[in-house]
């Protein structure tokens, strides 16, 4: 359904600095505001060191444009984003639910429903986090396996709970 | 107002009220935020019996001010203030994270806590929300463990109060470890696990009020700025020449605890008895291959991420995690306890991390002990059994534990270098101040003055109103370097370490695109910025109960840095006191001080400050 050139955030949490630029750039695009809770990617510290940029990852079967009841959410055609009518939504949440990593969120200003739109294919995060040299978020070709993406689809909680083993070893299971 | 979110949150632990407060335009415009509004704040609340409070009593107060360019300046910060337990003077102290975001997101530009609670408690803001919660559960807690219950709880509470908002950021947390419970004059206020707002003994002052941590959550924007195109424009040039600076980008100040060491010649080794060595066991890159395990680290906004994580991943000291460590902690925890090997500096900067201790504070008084003990004035036995031998890091450890504790000497030493030099010189009946560097109660960062290589000078701690603060000193001309500068940063409440690259027009270029005020130079120079000196002068004269400084005494080096360096290329180099007595009166004429160091009463009077003028006539401190 959607076109060839589409696009994937790669997250590289190991080398986020936590500066949080990814959140400042996102909502001053879409927000015109410094606004971090409004930011369609935040980025959780469970843990110090553990940051997690957490944003959609653009699943292959959109559970949650799925279980949309007012069809708020559709697919764009040519970047794959998940977009939200919202003279549509309704705030009901049910996509929270339904997405595996809970990534949709509440825009806290207005009842709508915040879901990355990959900034109609060239993401801001993607642009600080490269001008800073930090890497970890980075933009690819969107690769055929699509079931290994989804599976990146999770909580900040379940995330962290790998990273900090990653970062800190047997400690770190000690520190969440 | 432009960049500020309007409200000010006061706190009465005593009676457990809370109720907004606001400050004019005309006294926001003066004195801006942070440093500059504490230093207001203290002086029209707590000016007239000043010398008679304790810092350390329900009487003091406690800030935490943002400022107009917290989150907007990049690299946030959050200022804590209040009668300092070292200085008994103000001391603007900063620490980095997204407490000061958060705060302000909830709607609130700063804190005003007063009293003491009835059991420890913690202050909980969510949003508009604010709560004073029984903390007895996390009391006695080190660090670490204290984040992790204090952060669950709170994920908790957002996910019950903001369920159908789905997951939310956690909250920002500062917290104190024991130390700060223990009321230690050597306690941080302390943010994330290794972020301490150090100077100034605010972690103390938290625990003398029974506080144990503060939490803040907002979900709002940042405020609304004069011009946020101009702001986003300012914030990507300033990026962009932070991200130029390589150096402390990539080590941080990381690579200074062999560097000043080496090249510079201003390093505390063994209580600054030394501050040469070519240790190349302590030189960056072993910190870099073999502990750091992320490289960039940093805090909301901060283009050069300047931290790193270090952990021993192997061997006796596995598992001990800071941040960096930086080179203040390097140094400290490190050559100036005659400890050259990584892994040891780590696992002692992590412990007094989790402790709650400041690192520069605790590193300085450990340092004392050992020369005591070095030359015989303490003991085995008044160590509690602690061999305090120079390297010797699990003693270092252990006799940390007992200050943050107050455990035995531990509860001498937990009172800072200065005073436990007074109460243990009349013990052993002993003059025992040649062995304390220290500036009026403050031990002094960890950069040297004799060698003058670095970027110190003779008058940088001895003429300072935050004392032996390195990131506040005293510098020559005083219109261009030096504190009020710093004042500026201190007060608009964002990272220094973000600014060498910025010069002055660009600073004001981003309060006017913040707050619609155009201050010029001038102004802050000759107006606002040497008011709020003129006040924190006055207060740090004005000091007592248990110390009062005499400028005539008291502005002066410590004596250790008129002993000749003994080692490396400059031995032989010290303090000329001919030299440093001509330029602390040079300093004096430019900031408008008599040749006693009092502020005259013209200059009080040019800035509006006759009731300074009054106070320190009544103390005869001014004739």
């Amino acid at each position: 359904m959607a076109s060839k050139k589409r696009i994937w955030i790669v997250r590289d949490y190991l080398k986020c600095s936590g500066c949080r630029k990814c959140e400042i750039a996102c909502s001053l695009f879409h927000e015109k505001k410094i606004w971090p809770e409004a930011s369609r990617i935040r980025v959780f510290m469970l843990v110090p060191g553990a940051e997690v940029p957490h944003m959609c990852v653009q699943c292959d079967d959109y559970p949650c444009v799925k279980s949309c009841p007012t069809e708020a959410l559709s697919v764009n055609s040519s970047t794959g984003a998940v977009q939200v009518d919202e003279a549509k939504c309704t705030a009901c949440g049910i996509c929270i639910s339904a997405c595996p990593g809970k990534i949709p969120h509440l825009h806290p200003g207005n009842n709508r429903i915040l879901i990355c739109d990959l900034c109609g294919g060239k993401p801001e995060c993607v642009k600080v986090c490269q001008e800073g040299k930090w890497n970890a978020l980075s933009t690819i070709k969107r690769v055929g396996w699509s079931d290994s993406l989804k599976a990146y689809c999770r909580t900040p909680e379940e995330i962290t709970r790998e990273l900090v083993v990653n970062l800190y070893g047997e400690k770190g299971e000690e520190l969440i | 107002m432009r960049g500020y979110a309007g409200k000010f949150l006061e706190i009465d632990l005593t009676t457990q009220k809370t109720k907004e407060t606001t400050f004019s335009e005309e006294v926001l415009r003066s004195f801006i935020g942070g440093r500059g509004l504490a230093t207001k704040i203290l002086w029209d609340r707590l000016g007239k019996q000043w010398e008679a409070i304790d810092p350390l009593s329900p009487e003091n107060i406690l800030l935490v001010l943002t400022g107009p360019l917290t989150g907007f300046f990049p690299g946030g910060r959050v200022c804590v203030s209040g009668k300092s337990p070292q200085s008994n003077g103000v001391i603007g102290s900063t620490v980095a994270g997204e407490f000061g975001i958060d705060l302000k997101c909830a709607g609130y530009d700063g804190l005003i806590i007063t009293g003491k609670a009835p059991k420890p408690a913690y202050i909980n803001i969510i949003e508009k929300e604010v709560a004073i919660k029984d903390a007895s559960r996390v009391w006695g807690k080190e660090g670490k463990e204290t984040l992790k219950i204090l952060t669950k709880e709170a994920r908790k509470e957002l996910s019950e109060k903001f369920r159908q908002y789905g997951e939310l950021k956690e909250p920002s947390i500062l917290y104190i470890g024991p130390a700060g419970e223990n009321k230690t004059r050597v306690a941080g206020v302390m943010a994330k696990w290794s972020h301490a707002a150090g100077y100034g003994g605010y972690g103390g002052v938290m625990g003398s009020k029974n506080l144990k941590a503060i939490i803040a959550k907002g979900l709002g924007p940042l405020p609304e700025v004069a011009n946020m195109e101009r702001v986003t424009e300012l914030m990507n040039k300033v990026c962009k020449k932070c991200y130029k600076e390589e150096l402390w980008r990539r080590w941080g100040t990381g690579a200074a605890g062999y560097s000043v060491g080496k090249r510079t010649s201003s390093e505390p080794i063994r209580n600054w008895q030394e501050e040469w060595h070519d240790e190349k066991s302590y030189a960056v890159d072993k910190f870099e291959q073999r502990l750091w395990i992320k490289q960039y680290w940093g805090d909301f906004g901060c283009p050069t991420t300047c931290l790193k994580i270090a952990m021993p991943k192997t061997g006796e000291f596995k598992s001990a995690i800071t941040d960096n460590p930086d080179y203040e902690m390097q140094a400290y925890l490190g050559p100036n306890l005659g400890i050259f090997t990584p892994e040891h500096n780590v696992y002692l900067s992590a412990f007094i991390d989790d402790l709650g201790l400041c690192g520069i504070q605790a590193g300085n008084v450990l340092g004392f002990a050992a020369e005591l003990y070095q030359r015989g004035f303490l003991t085995k036995e008044d160590l509690g059994g602690i061999d305090l031998k120079w390297g010797n890091v699990k003693a270092f450890a252990e006799l940390a534990k007992k200050i943050a504790t107050r455990d035995g000497i531990g509860d001498i030493l937990a009172e800072g270098s200065y005073r436990a030099a007074i109460k243990l010189g009349e013990m052993k009946n002993a003059d025992l101040l040649p062995y304390v560097v220290h500036e009026k109660g403050v031990a002094i960062g960890a950069h040297g003055i004799r060698s003058t290589k670095d970027y110190t000078s003779n008058i940088s701690y001895a003429c300072s109103v935050q004392a032996g603060d390195h990131t506040s000193v005293a510098a020559l001309p005083a219109d261009k370097r030096g504190e009020m500068p710093t004042i500026v940063e201190d007060s608009g409440v964002y990272c220094s370490f973000n600014t060498f690259a910025i010069d002055e027009d660009l600073t004001w270029d981003f309060f006017e695109a913040v707050t619609g005020w155009r201050i010029t130079h001038e102004e802050w120079y000759q107006n606002s910025g040497l008011r709020i000196l003129q006040l924190q002068r006055a207060l740090l004269l004005l000091g007592g109960p248990d110390c009062k400084w005499d400028s005539e005494k008291d502005d002066e080096n410590p004596q250790r840095f008129y002993e000749p360096l003994p080692s490396g290329p400059y031995t032989g180099k010290t303090t000329n006191r001919r030299t440093f007595e001509e330029s602390k009166q040079e300093y004096y004429r430019d900031v408008g001080w008599d040749e006693k160091g009092i502020p005259k009463p013209e200059t009080l009077r040019k800035l509006g400050l006759q009731d300074v003028e009054a106070r320190l006539k009544v103390l005869h401190i001014l004739a």
